[in-house]
């Protein structure tokens, strides 16, 4: 009995997506608009941007990644990368200065909640755009 | 930066209706289905947040 070794599909080469995605990561959107996906770029620039804004205009908290405990690590180094996961919105706000301290309340609580999740948002945007430019996806 | 302050609702609103935005145009491959799945995201948000909000209401006597 003959056997065939299945052959898996090339991966598409790195220059058809990755400036794409790189640019999806530093502008929420901007891989879609360079994919000329306008529309749906449009419309990730602006949730995301405004679910940043209105987590630095509730004065949220941004993550450092701590070591201790493990679920210390968990929380802080998981912040951060959800943090740093906005782009270019996360390194202007720390260019410009902002740093809020983690405060009791539940408006900077929110505030932070909603800085971590533009930021996991955007990842979604960017396996979106990884999908679009290896043509996976309309 | 001016501050703002929200209601624990207005808030949660507003955090429902920002995801769900991003999970209707990443999810979906025709643009009516970004469409229902964005409302049908943000219904569902807006129910667990009344429906918890009860049940937190209630258990707490």
């Amino acid at each position: 009995m003959a056997t065939q070794k299945e052959r898996k599909p090339l991966a598409p080469p790195a220059s058809e997506w990755a400036p794409a995605l790189a640019l999806s990561w530093l502008v929420p959107g901007g891989g879609h608009l360079l994919l000329k996906k306008t529309g749906r770029g449009l419309l990730l620039m602006a949730a995301i941007t405004s679910m940043f804004l209105c987590g630095l205009m509730m004065r949220g908290a941004m993550f450092e990644p701590q070591s201790g405990d493990l679920l210390t690590t968990l929380i802080n180094v998981g912040g951060f990368i959800g943090n740093l996961a906005s782009g270019v919105l996360y390194l202007l706000s720390r260019w410009l200065g902002y740093s809020q301290p983690d405060v009791a309340g539940a408006v900077h609580d929110y505030g932070t909640k909603f800085l971590v999740t533009a930021g996991l948002l955007n990842i979604l945007a960017m396996v979106d755009t990884y999908e679009i430019a290896i043509r996976r996806k309309d | 930066m001016p501050k703002m302050t929200l209601s624990h609702f207005e808030a949660a609103i507003l955090f429902s209706l920002f995801t769900s935005v991003v999970m209707g145009v990443v999810t979906k491959n025709t643009d009516r289905d970004r469409l229902h799945y964005g409302i049908y995201t943000f219904a569902c948000f807006v129910v667990a947040l009344v429906g918890l909000g009860w049940l937190m209401y209630l258990g707490h006597g």
